[in-house]
């Protein structure tokens, strides 16, 4: 039906042009045959009668004549149906787990639509991870977008995956819930990365609520900019039309900044920063904005995704352009990791812009937000003591400078560091932030009442 | 699409007279070069998705589109409007949310659901709404631009004033009656000067890009009060002055926004958010509507709008959220209101200017950005002002800007330039923030050069000694700073005792004074009587104490007295309309420095 074109009239790293089309879209599907093979592609610009195509699985093997491209009429498009989840996909969308095909129910477009802010809900309820130094102090909200800053080499897969086993909403858990689903969408990770998580995701027997679109390292580069698309895809469609409520894992987003990045020079775009193209900060706002709840809907998008930053440089375009438009971080630090502190956390640097108003009374607990406040300020200090405890040694730093080494290292070695399978409620959680705060003399706890303090340390001797 | 659907695209296209050359992201070109004038407002393709022309050369028309281009096709046709790119102004603005070019949320989300879709078109301000019109102009009257035709409430808290539009003027031949009318109904009829007769109703259009005419622009006199003790005390905003807050992701810039867009003492205000989150508009949504407006006992929502392009809306839309907010910001101004408009961020709105220069492929300047950078900041800045209007009346416009540097490094052409073009500067600081010392701005890196033109003001309406006692605090802070140098170094113990009471009395302005609780009933907002009071309280202290050292008293003594916890937390123990109370304290100040003097002299 649709019109086909035989032969190319360019071909400039993953890029062909058509000369001599007519009524072609802009970004609209496009298939080229060559050898035997289908590739796809889609309409990126237009001039007069020139189409200039991205292929998305490269453009290697192509020559400019014997090449059949066909217009499919279409936009880039997910079929979808409850029966995605425990299904692989590849990164363009494609089943590669050898099931076959999906019996779609409908059709999506993968660039999706923006939410219109009026129809948001603000996102107020807060997921359980177990995990004391997120729990408290970087709570995680349904229906956010929380990132994990890490680098190579640190435990950014370990935590991802205790976080997507842990998880629960209002005490039920992740795994068991009929209405909880993951989507996982790697980018430019090793096989041996995807096979930890498609074997804890196994072991948790969580693997029938999970949908996974695969783009390895060695996969497509054009290809990678499409999956977290895709992923979101279907992440929307589980969430807003079956109502439930998912978590998208996406690992690694600096690899798609990376594939952007390869793909922008070849079209000759002016660069930003880094040589990234201009519009860093706008592509990816259209992945991490599809996190998020809808009036009247009862299902929800939170986005986990994964960063590595090149060089453990939280300044480098990808982390920061990240940090600007996602609501907090979680920032992973070397010096605890090679200290052996699991998950090393980096506190100060971490936060959860959503998490003021989903904690406290009737949420978590009443005395939470004091409790993060002052575990943060507190911890903050223990950094000025032990820079000074560099300079001077620690024998001759003030009572008070020594109090918070103490806690610095007792809050390092039991607050954030906890084994993989250990999850600690938040009454635990919280009594163990307590605890810690016991160390330091009352007259340093600045950030709460009196009264408050009173109530759970007891009164004070003087 | 089937071919046959495409064969009769293709027959239609030569009927129409200007038709789509080239797709490149969100821009466009026709060839045809006579068509249309430089920033005509255009509806390009068969949905007619809003554009404006951004160029027009020898060869080919450059236009950019506010909407999504996916699916558009070469050869669609491009209709021009003849106006440049205009907002309608008139009662609704206020208790409403637009997108970028000023289409109202609410009724895009009856129009296509939750998520947007491209190429709605929604009028701007609702037509049926009918409003209780006062109509003032009478028969004979001789009108101006920007002479006021008609009042009517547009919330309880805001009278509108319905203005001749700027450039037009004439004689009066009829007006209508008080009562009710919709915005596109005929209020006054004049007589231009040519002798034709033109229509005058509740609500204009107007240029985004083009300023609202002023009789004249006033010198500064006013701050613009804000309850937050750093910005009133130390680093103010004039009323018509034009601020920047810079900071990196998580420093507090949107939450620090927010407490201004809710507390300063401005009639009007606009919030555009530029390129932000989607749940922070929503939260500013959800917030404003249950907040109550002290001054005039309604939800913040009645003297507030709010235009949300968040990041992942289309970018040209985004370039132009900002004129929409100044634009609505002067219109209100006009009507004799100060009007505050806070843009998060501008940062955002620089990176669409980058973004749409790189599609042109124009040379870039720094970092990407185009050249004319500068001069874009330069000309939105500018449009801040305490003005006279044509109308005989007084505003203002204060423009309070966001900026988000890439990686926190000030240096960064959009800060760099920001700072040429305002005058106040509130830094916001990484490492207070992560001490979560809120609002985080640091006070060695600030600055505001208004509080000259506004010394009289403070002087005046709040104290004689103000000033004065500003110029302590940023003393005492200035040298906290470099006595924190040598404590990094050697550790406080060393201190002499006049230097510890220093940094002792520092840490009591730090966190007792500067650090504010946005959470806090009371100390979400402090009068300037208030902040005034606490810096004096906490000075006599200083004082007494310095005093207390000379004498040979050690700072563990006074400190033992629980006068530093005391003071630092004034701001949760004195309420707001309680100030009597902080004699309490200058005497409980008054009795421990005598207890410590007499046993001093027991000795």
């Amino acid at each position: 039906m649709a019109l086909e074109y035989v032969g190319l009239t360019e071909i400039n790293g993953p890029l062909v042009a058509l000369a001599g089309v007519s009524g072609v879209f802009n970004e609209e599907m496009v298939e080229i045959q060559s050898g035997g093979k289908t590739r796809l592609g889609r309409v990126i610009a237009l001039e007069g009668d020139k189409a200039i195509v991205q292929v998305f699985s490269g453009t290697s093997g192509l020559a400019l004549d014997d090449v059949n491209t066909r217009f499919t009429g279409k936009a880039m498009e997910l079929p979808l149906s409850t029966e995605i989840m425990g299904r692989i996909f590849n990164g363009a969308g494609q089943p590669i787990d050898g099931f076959g095909p999906v019996y779609a129910e409908e059709s999506r477009n993968v660039n999706g639509s923006a939410i219109n802010p009026v129809s948001r809900t603000y996102p107020r309820n807060y997921i359980r991870t177990g995990i004391s130094s997120i729990d408290t102090l970087i709570t995680l909200i349904r229906g956010q977008k929380l990132p994990i800053f890490s680098g190579s080499g640190m435990a950014h897969n370990k935590l991802a995956a205790q976080i997507v086993r842990q998880a629960r909403i209002n005490d039920v858990k992740s795994d068991g819930g009929e209405d909880f689903g993951i989507v996982f969408c790697a980018m430019g990770i090793t096989y041996d990365v995807a096979d930890y998580f498609r074997r804890t995701f196994e072991e948790t027997g969580a693997l029938n609520h999970v949908t996974m679109f695969l783009n390895l390292s060695n996969d497509p580069i054009i290809e990678r900019i499409l999956t977290p698309r895709c992923a979101l895809t279907a992440a929307e469609y589980l969430a807003f039309e079956k109502g439930m409520h998912v978590l998208v894992v996406m690992t690694d987003m600096t690899s798609y900044a990376e594939a952007l990045r390869e793909f922008s020079s070849s079209r000759g775009e002016i660069p930003g920063r880094k040589g990234y193209p201009g519009y860093l900060y706008s592509d990816l706002a259209s992945l991490y904005e599809r996190a998020g709840v809808i009036k009247g809907r009862s299902g929800s998008v939170t986005q986990l995704p994964i960063l590595t930053m090149p060089n453990d440089d939280i300044t480098h375009p990808v982390p920061d352009l990240t940090g600007y438009i996602t609501e907090g971080q979680i920032v992973l630090d070397r010096t605890l990791d090679q200290t052996g502190i699991y998950p090393p956390v980096s506190v100060l640097p971490s936060l959860s812009r959503l998490m003021k108003d989903g904690i406290g009374e009737g949420y978590t607990r009443a005395d939470h937000a004091d409790v993060a406040n002052q575990l943060f300020s507190s911890y903050a200090k223990v950094n000025d003591a032990r820079g000074l405890a560099n300079v001077i040694g620690d024998e001759e730093l003030s009572e008070t400078d020594k109090l918070y080494l103490e806690f610095g290292k007792q809050f390092e070695q039991q607050f954030l560091n906890q084994s993989f399978t250990e999850e600690r409620t938040i009454d635990q959680s919280l009594d163990l932030g307590w605890k810690l705060l016991s160390i330091l003399p009352r007259t340093e706890l600045d950030r709460m009442d009196e009264k408050l303090v009173e109530e759970h340390l007891g009164k004070a001797t003087k | 699409m089937g071919e046959n659907a495409k064969k009769a695209v293709m027959a239609e296209a030569p009927a129409a007279k200007n038709t789509i050359y080239s797709i490149n992201g969100p821009v466009v070109t026709v060839r045809k070069t006579d068509a249309f004038a430089m920033m005509e407002m255009v509806y390009v393709g068969n949905a007619g998705l809003i554009a404006e022309v951004i160029a027009v050369t020898s060869t080919a028309t450059t236009i950019q589109v506010y909407e999504d281009t996916s699916g558009l096709q070469v050869g669609e046709p491009v209709v021009g409007s003849g106006s440049p790119f205009s907002l309608t102004l008139g009662p609704g603005i206020l208790q409403n949310i637009f997108d970028g070019i000023e289409r109202p949320l609410p009724e895009m989300e009856t129009a296509s659901g939750a998520f947007i879709a491209t190429g709605l078109h929604v009028a701007s301000l609702n037509e049926e709404r009918v409003w209780e019109v006062t109509v003032l102009a009478k028969v004979g009257d001789a009108l101006q631009g920007g002479d006021v035709i008609a009042t009517c409430p547009e919330t309880p808290a805001i009278l509108h004033k319905s203005m001749v539009p700027p450039g037009v003027a004439g004689t009066v031949v009829w007006a209508a009656a008080n009562g009710q009318y919709n915005i596109t109904q005929p209020i006054v009829k004049i007589k231009l000067p040519n002798g034709e007769e033109q229509e005058i109703c509740l609500a204009h259009r107007w240029p985004i890009k083009m300023p609202r005419p002023v009789k004249q622009r006033q010198s500064i006199s006013r701050p613009l009060v804000t309850g937050q003790r750093v910005v009133d005390s130390l680093f103010p905003i004039a009323k018509g002055g034009a601020a920047a807050i810079p900071g990196g992701f998580g420093a507090g810039k949107t939450m620090l926004q927010h407490q201004l867009a809710k507390w300063s003492d401005a009639d009007i205000v606009v919030y555009v958010g530029c390129g932000e989150r989607g749940n922070e508009m929503t939260q500013v949504l959800e917030e404003f509507k249950e907040l109550i407006d002290p001054k005039s006992g309604r939800p913040m929502t009645d003297r507030t709008t709010l235009i949300a392009n968040t990041s992942n809306m289309p970018v040209a839309a985004r370039e132009a959220s900002i004129y929409t907010g100044v634009t609505l910001a002067e219109y209100y101004r006009d009507m004799g209101y100060d009007v505050a408009m806070m843009a998060d961020s501008t940062s955002r709105w620089a990176e669409a200017l980058r973004e749409i220069s790189g599609r042109l492929e124009e040379m870039p300047a720094e970092e990407g950005f185009p050249a004319y950078l500068p001069s874009r900041l330069a000309s939105f800045y500018e449009r801040a002002g305490n003005t006279l209007n044509l109308n005989g009346t007084t505003g203002s416009v204060t423009i309070i800007g966001a900026v988000s540097p890439q990686g926190a490094d000030f240096s960064e052409p959009v800060t760099q330039n920001t700072k040429r073009f305002v005058r106040c500067f509130l830094a916001l600081d990484k490492a207070l923030a992560y001490a979560r010392h809120f609002p985080a701005i640091n006070w060695n890196l600030s600055y505001s050069e208004y509080y000259e033109d506004l010394d009289p003001y403070y002087r005046q309406k709040v104290s004689e000694d103000f000033p004065e006692l500003r110029g302590r605090m940023l003393a005492l802070l200035n040298e906290e700073s470099s006595l924190q140098e040598v404590v990094q170094l050697v550790g406080s113990d060393v201190l002499p005792d006049g230097q510890k009471l220093t940094l002792e009395i520092a840490k009591i302005v730090r966190t007792g004074f500067l650090q504010q609780n946005a959470y806090h009933a009371d100390d979400t907002y402090v009068p300037l009587e208030k902040q005034r009071d606490m810096m004096e309280v906490i000075l006599y202290l200083y004082d007494k104490a310095q005093g207390l050292v000379a004498m040979g008293v050690p700072v563990a003594n006074i400190q033992a007295t629980g006068l530093f916890e005391k003071l630092t937390k004034i701001k949760y123990d004195v309420p707001n309309n309680n100030l009597a109370l902080f004699k309490t304290y200058y005497a409980d100040i008054d009795a421990a420095v005598e207890k410590l003097g007499a046993q001093k002299h027991g000795h």
